[in-house]
């Protein structure tokens, strides 16, 4: 089971800002361990992102994003106390879905 | 988001003002610095720790909830900073990562071989794959534990305790360890941080015995290393010192790693404590 996902999403405006750290290992098949083997390839293939049933973001990824990736994008349409779901799919079939809600900044 | 192509956009932000001065490079690492800050990795180390901290593991089936850190049993919330000091129990000036060897032995029932068992957490970067701890993709209990239990100290003042014989005896030990040079190339701590404007290609070196330096550097380990893609705590950052001075290898937890760590504490003394940080 992957670790959850950090996601903070806060108003900015009228926009919703989302920033989300996904614990990953996106090994990207090339490198070799210590005795010579190759190490399987294992990466995030898919993100999903929904606000109340509506897809507002979804992106096809790949080998060259970093390990543990960071996500950071905006959208509209969002208000405080709505929750924001994010998803993800890797080339191993395995998935991870976590929710936050969307709050105001404190300043 | 992606990493690498930030770090080519700093790169190429760069490029123009090679002709310029040092200070603007150092400028640029920083601000490079600061975009990552915000997705710092380390978070996710944090978590994973905070659950290890509460989760009974072990022969003794038992959190580490009563593990005294040196504020008394159970407190985390500060006790980063005032480490390494001497404890009663166990007779010996100690820092996060052996007491919490201690912890394990004594609250989990782990022996002491397992406690100490890959202490620092897996890569595969070719680069250190000599260390003994570590295997490809493999995660380490106590890089996770060292990660929450730094975060509990964040913002406050770096406050070890020199007051001890035993304590005084580690700084007096840390410091000749510092200044001992050896080895194939007749290194020492000393060599590289030991005189301002030191770099190793673009990274500029804290003159330890310099307390703004000092500070710096002790305040922002643990540290989530962007080019391993993992969390470093202080224990391996020492050990990868000793290795890159072609030394003999550091023992994790021994008296000459928190000697060492005990000197360079109290160097810093008086800084604010900002990690877990995230470098290059």
């Amino acid at each position: 089971m992957a670790d959850p996902m950090r996601i903070r999403a806060s108003m900015t405006g009228d926009k919703v800002e989302v920033k989300v750290l996904m614990a990953h290992e996106m090994e990207t098949g090339l490198r070799k361990d210590a005795s010579g083997n190759a190490i399987p390839a294992h990466f995030i293939r898919n993100v999903t992102v929904t606000h109340g049933g509506k897809t507002v973001l979804s992106a096809q990824w790949g080998t060259s994003v970093s390990r543990n990736p960071f996500l950071h994008f905006r959208f509209n349409g969002g208000k405080p106390g709505e929750k924001v779901r994010i998803t993800w799919l890797d080339n191993k079939g395995e998935k991870r879905t976590d929710e936050a809600i969307i709050v105001v900044p404190q300043t | 988001m992606r990493i690498d192509r930030v770090l080519a956009g700093v790169l190429a932000a760069m490029l123009p003002c090679f002709a310029q001065a040092q200070q603007d490079t150092q400028k640029e690492i920083e601000r490079y610095r600061q975009l990552l800050q915000d997705g710092n990795p380390a978070e996710l180390y944090e978590a994973r720790g905070e659950e290890l901290w509460k989760t009974p593991r072990g022969p003794k089936n038992t959190s580490l909830e009563r593990c005294d850190l040196g504020l008394g049993p159970g407190v985390v919330k500060g006790a980063y900073v005032r480490l390494p000091r001497y404890f009663a129990d166990t007779e010996r000036v100690q820092d996060a990562e052996s007491r919490l060897v201690t912890c394990m032995v004594a609250l989990q029932g782990f022996t002491l071989e397992e406690a100490k068992r890959n202490p620092f957490s897996g890569t595969g970067v070719p680069m250190i794959t000599t260390d003994p701890f570590s295997g490809v993709g493999q995660r380490s209990v106590m890089t996770d534990l060292v990660a929450w239990i730094a975060s509990q100290s964040r913002g406050m003042t770096i406050a070890p305790s020199v007051s001890h014989p035993k304590e005084r005896l580690a700084y007096q030990a840390g410091e000749k360890l510092f200044y001992y040079r050896a080895g194939p190339y007749d290194f020492g701590c000393v060599t590289c941080h030991g005189e301002e404007g030191k770099r190793i290609r673009l990274q500029n070196l804290p003159k330890m015995t310099n307390a703004k330096d000092a500070q710096r550097a002790f305040g922002t380990w643990p540290g989530y290393r962007v080019s391993e893609g993992e969390l470093r705590s202080m224990q391996w950052r020492m050990w990868e010192c000793f290795r890159q001075m072609r030394f003999p290898e550091l023992e994790f937890a021994s008296d000459a790693s928190i000697a060492l760590i005990t000197y360079l504490a109290k160097k810093a003394e008086g800084g604010t404590f900002d990690a877990p940080a995230i470098k290059r």
